[in-house]
């Protein structure tokens, strides 16, 4: 078997505090090319914290993450952001993006702070993705003038602007409508499908977990089910 | 980098309110640094330029630097006599003529021979002691600027009367004499001669509108009781500024007693230290004010844009990167304010410089402005520093913030 794309080695999430609290117990983890993952669990169970651990967006307090099997705990700050620019996506609850900026503006940001393409192709590649995601008409907009739906789109265009082979999302249809939600789903599961990405969800909607291919479940901070759902690829 | 200037750029477009506060908030700083600046200097230049132009650059006078051995004292080492008058000296600077020649060799500058003497005039009843300069009207008007300050008679006019004499105008008003009238001039060696009023000289120093009389070398020999006595040379120097290192040299030379005019003001002229002090603390301070202003929005603009922040950061934009964002915000309003500043400054320089005064010291009808780069490169400098520091700070705080917290704050 290929290497994992990410791995969760024993980790432990505890913040401290007077009474420190523990978000994610000893997990074991592998997340491997081409799955579309779901994370799921009551409120509060850990699952946006094993997220933010899987992304390199915090730190474990104890055991290691390995990103291509690289270890990421022994890394400095700017060395992990380098690793989330180039490695991996982020899409969250609410789309997070820059407000004063164009949709074209945004989605190149990353491709800018990775500084590898010129401004002309950062352009045209921005606009591409994009057109393809079926924003053609809106690439001059400001966030604020497209509906939910569209900015969650633009969002994970933003995520896949460095051609990072894994997708991390954080409740990407929490704050949307049925029918929006459908719509980005479908695009998550295009990605998996079509383009060969890794998509690694949070939800606590089962009935879309359902529909990915593996399912992960959380309760207080341990994995207590990790299974394939019945339309996973045989 | 282009990416750090389209964001910091993008933040100060849309909050074009805060920032030209922030902005106007340094300019009036820059601005009031450089008034302040500019009307100290000017003042100082201008007090001194009439110190300059009123007092000899360099005077040597007859005084040895040293006072007069005992003959005992120059034959025996260790002999000393006690109540021993010393030895008078015949007055003057020996050989004048040939002493000046010599000093014109190398002096950059001009020199006139005067004698001085103190002196009481007596008009019409009343005295006043005044110190009358025995002066040569032909040399006298390439060192001093007695020729242009006369208000009345002129300088030749000495030529014209038998022991004429030239009074301030304060010490005329004084004796309530007129151009014409008859005056008594009594020496301090006994001598009283009569003399003419040819005219009056206003100079603005008021010690010496109030007290000082001008004669012909010859007047002032008959008073002092001493046929072709000169005991003084003043010198005007092309540079004022060497007047010091001149005077050591004439010293040395010589052997006579030899000061320049910063010697001789020293007091005055550490004065205007103190006051360079205090100008720069009140400019200095002025500048801090406006500084905090950058902190301010700086600070707003990092508070506003956390989320945004925290964003930049979990897509992995490294801490230098967010934290250069904020720097360049600052450093573009404290660049906006000190160029606005400085032409704030210029054209407050301008409007004051239109305001007619009087002050006792000095007589100017207009503020004295200095004019220099050098207080719009330092008020601008400074500015722009103080900006980059208050915003630094903000900004390091804001580029520390860990993305999770303001993410798990807003979901």
């Amino acid at each position: 078997m290929s290497q994992p794309l990410i791995e969760a080695r024993n980790v432990t999430r505890v913040l401290p505090g007077l009474v420190p609290v523990t978000l994610v117990q000893s997990v074991n983890l592998e997340i491997r090319a081409r799955e579309f993952v779901a994370i799921t669990g009551p409120s509060g169970s850990g699952k946006s914290s094993l997220l933010y651990l899987l992304g390199l967006l915090d730190l474990p307090t104890e055991g290691d993450v390995l990103i291509g099997g690289q270890s990421t705990t022994t890394m400095s700050e700017d060395e992990r952001a380098k690793v989330r620019l180039s490695n991996l996506g982020f899409v969250f609850q609410f789309h997070f993006l820059l407000p004063e900026f164009s949709l074209t503006e945004n989605v190149a940001l990353p491709m800018r702070a990775l500084g590898a393409l010129s401004e002309d192709e950062i352009r045209q590649r921005a606009e591409g993705l994009l057109d393809s995601l079926g924003l053609a008409d809106h690439r001059h907009k400001r966030p604020d003038q497209i509906s939910g739906g569209q900015r969650q789109r633009v969002a994970v265009a933003r995520a896949l602007a460095n051609e990072p082979p894994v997708l991390l999302a954080d409740e990407p249809t929490g704050s949307l409508d049925s029918k929006s939600s459908a719509q980005v789903f479908d695009l998550l599961r295009s990605l998996v499908d079509e383009r060969g990405k890794t998509v690694v969800a949070v939800t606590h909607d089962l009935g879309l977990a359902a529909r990915m291919d593996r399912r992960v479940q959380i309760v207080d901070g341990r994995i207590v089910a990790d299974e394939k759902t019945a339309t996973a690829p045989a | 980098m282009n990416l750090i200037f389209n964001i910091a750029w993008t933040h100060v477009r849309t909050r074009a309110r805060q920032t030209l506060i922030a902005g106007f908030g340094v300019a009036t700083g820059v601005g009031f640094s450089i008034m302040m600046a500019s009307l100290m200097e000017g003042s100082q230049d201008d007090f001194v330029k009439t110190l300059v132009n009123v007092l000899p650059h360099v005077t040597v006078s007859d005084e040895r630097n040293k006072p007069t051995l005992q003959p005992a004292e120059v034959r025996y080492a260790a002999a000393e006599i006690h109540g021993l008058t010393p030895e008078v000296r015949r007055r003057g600077i020996k050989n004048p003529m040939a002493s000046i020649a010599a000093l014109e060799a190398w002096v950059p500058g001009k020199l006139t021979p005067s004698v001085t003497s103190k002196g009481l005039l007596r008009y019409a009843g009343r005295d006043v002691a005044v110190s009358i300069t025995g002066i040569d009207p032909r040399t006298e008007g390439k060192v001093s600027n007695l020729e242009t300050q006369m208000r009345q008679g002129e300088l030749s006019a000495l030529y014209r009367a038998t022991n004429a004499i030239i009074l301030g105008d304060r010490l005329a008003d004084k004796l309530a004499a007129k151009v014409g009238a008859n005056v008594t001039i009594s020496g301090s060696r006994n001598v009283r001669i009569n003399g003419t009023v040819v005219g009056t000289f206003h100079s603005g120093v008021r010690q010496v509108d109030d007290g000082a009389a001008y004669v012909l070398i010859k007047t002032g020999q008959i008073l002092e009781g001493q046929t072709g006595l000169v005991n003084e040379f003043r010198v005007r120097l092309t540079d004022p500024m060497v007047a010091r290192s001149v005077a050591a040299r004439i010293a040395a030379e010589t052997g006579y007693k030899s000061v320049s005019w910063e010697e001789a003001q020293e007091d005055l002229l550490s004065a205007f230290q103190v006051r360079n002090i205090i100008m720069f603390t009140v400019v200095g301070a002025i500048l801090l004010v406006a500084s905090f202003g950058t902190y301010n929005i700086i600070s707003t603009i990092t508070h506003e844009k956390s989320r945004d922040i925290a964003i930049m950061k979990s897509l992995g934009l490294n801490e230098r990167t967010v934290r250069r964002i904020f720097v360049i915000e600052a450093m573009a309003i404290g660049l906006a304010g000190a160029v606005v500043g400085s032409v704030l400054g210029y054209f407050m320089c301008i409007g004051l410089g239109t305001i007619e005064i009087k002050t006792p010291f000095v007589d100017a009808t207009r503020l004295p402005l200095k004019y220099t780069i050098n207080h719009y490169v330092i008020a601008a400098g400074v500015a722009l520093f103080s900006s980059v520091v208050a915003g630094y700070f903000p900004a390091r705080k804001a580029a520390r913030v860990h993305p999770v917290e303001i993410i798990r704050g807003a979901t």
